[in-house]
């Protein structure tokens, strides 16, 4: 049984004159995990945020976790409370402690037990190794350790599902490997279902089931890992993927 | 100025206290005003983004005294028909609040405007309202920004106050131009003014350097 979680349907968006999205039709099962490459300008980061709302789709069916997006009976925040985000900017709550940064959502949101709250708080800051950072601001933080207290943000809301949108671009290099580490971690799980926009090759390689490839809004390529690498069906891929790789 | 000055002690205190109430009670209800007009003009509708924009800009467009004489010259009779009293004080504060609140509200929209989309779209994306977000992750970090301007904005409150005395608001201007008149002694009778408004406009700018100092240091907003 595959239950769908996530659901294109011919989905066309514009930026005024600009065709940021052109047809695009991806379904994306429930414990998933699926890496979204492409060229910069391609519409990666457009697409994963118009999964939970933060850009709206002009026409085409966008179904997520049951709810149909451009449904104007849809409460974006029901949709919002399964489905996490990660940034490439981190995002965190500037003005809220590490730990804060965990529990605010969880309790305004799902109003959870505070005891439990702090306890699952603190488990996921064990889990990405940053429990000792628990009563840090973000400034106080490097890039790496506010992507790992991101995640953990995401994760202590219980999703369906984890969306993230280059989530080491921003890091130096050597900190990219902890958060892609982190991010195993989580796509081993079965129920979890992760769209990972990123150019991480490798970590494409390992973790994901799928592969999708875009270029000027379109989708060209949605294979299975191995056949992705092995070959890639179109011009724009190959080339792609060997400019990455001798990168 | 020392003659006048203990003389007519018990006059200056009079005005005095009268407008430190006026600014406590305009500081108050403009901070509030102009914090919910200036979100007021980015929440997620345009038709309520426009009228919080008008209020602004009529506000902030037109001169104290102007506002103030309105309220004095044409809403307190109104009212007074209805079995409300308003005096000079009342029409005087509300006109100071009112207009001191279209600028707070363009210091604290701007400094909104300021914080990274981000950190909306984070919590947003966490499952919470635009309000709650606004409300507990933008507005902390937004009010951290604004202290510098506040601080000024609060001075000019102080000093504004001043208009009160076109109204027989019985302020310290007041009180000022009454005993210049009987005592022909103006210069004098401004100095010692121009101390009192000094014993409270000092304190509230080394109050606002000080939580500005304070916020900088602690990072909690």
């Amino acid at each position: 049984m595959t239950e769908k979680m996530i659901q294109f349907q011919n989905v066309e968006k514009y930026y005024g004159d600009f065709h940021a999205l052109k047809d695009i039709n991806i379904d994306i099962n429930a414990g998933e995990t699926v890496v979204l490459i492409g060229p910069s300008g391609s519409g990666k980061s457009t697409l994963i945020r118009t999964i939970n709302g933060l850009e709206d789709i002009n026409s085409g069916k966008l179904i997520v976790d049951g709810y149909d997006l451009a449904s104007p009976q849809t409460d974006i925040n029901k949709i919002r409370k399964n489905v996490g985000m990660v940034f490439q900017h981190f995002n965190l709550y500037e003005n809220k402690s590490t730990l804060e940064n965990i529990m605010l959502a969880p309790r305004i949101v799902l109003k959870r037990d505070e005891k439990e709250n702090h306890d699952i708080a603190m488990s996921l800051l064990e889990k990405v190794g940053l429990a000792d950072k628990s009563a840090n601001m973000p400034s106080e933080l490097s890039g790496g350790q506010k992507q790992r207290v991101a995640i953990a943000r995401s994760l202590a809301m219980q999703p369906k599902a984890l969306l993230f949108d280059e989530p080491t671009s921003a890091l130096d290099p050597e900190m990219i490997g902890d958060v892609l580490d982190v991010m195993r971690d989580i796509a081993k799980d079965s129920n979890m279902t992760m769209l990972v926009v990123t150019h991480e090759m490798n970590f494409a390689k390992a973790v994901a089931d799928r592969v999708v490839f875009m270029a000027d809004g379109q989708i060209l390529e949605d294979s299975k890992t191995e056949d992705f690498f092995k070959k890639p069906k179109s011009e724009r891929a190959q080339q792609f993927i060997s400019q990455i790789e001798h990168h | 100025m020392i003659e006048i000055l203990t003389k007519y002690f018990a006059t200056f205190a009079d005005g005095f206290l009268i407008t430190l109430e006026s600014s406590i009670i305009a500081l108050i209800g403009s901070l509030v005003l102009g914090t919910l007009f200036a979100v007021l003009q980015l929440v997620p509708n345009k038709f309520v983004n426009r009228l919080a924009q008008a209020y602004v800009e009529i506000f902030r467009n037109i001169p104290l005294l102007v506002i103030t004489l309105f309220f004095f010259a044409f809403v307190a009779p109104l009212v007074t028909h209805l079995g409300i009293a308003m005096d000079g004080f009342t029409a005087g504060t509300i006109g100071l609040t009112l207009y001191t609140s279209s600028f707070i509200a363009e210091v604290i929209r701007a400094s909104i405007n300021a914080i990274p989309k981000g950190q909306m779209e984070a919590g947003r994306t966490n499952g919470m309202t635009w309000w709650q977000t606004m409300r507990l992750i933008i507005l902390p970090q937004a009010f951290k920004m604004s202290i510098p301007s506040l601080g000024n904005q609060f001075i000019n409150l102080v000093k504004n106050s001043s208009v009160l005395a076109f109204v027989a608001g019985m302020d310290l201007m007041y009180q000022a131009n009454n005993i210049a008149q009987s005592t022909f002694d103006s210069m004098g009778t401004y100095m010692v003014v121009a101390l009192f408004y000094l014993v409270i406009t000092l304190p509230l700018s080394y109050g606002m350097k000080y939580i500005e100092y304070r916020s900088n240091r602690g990072g909690n907003a």
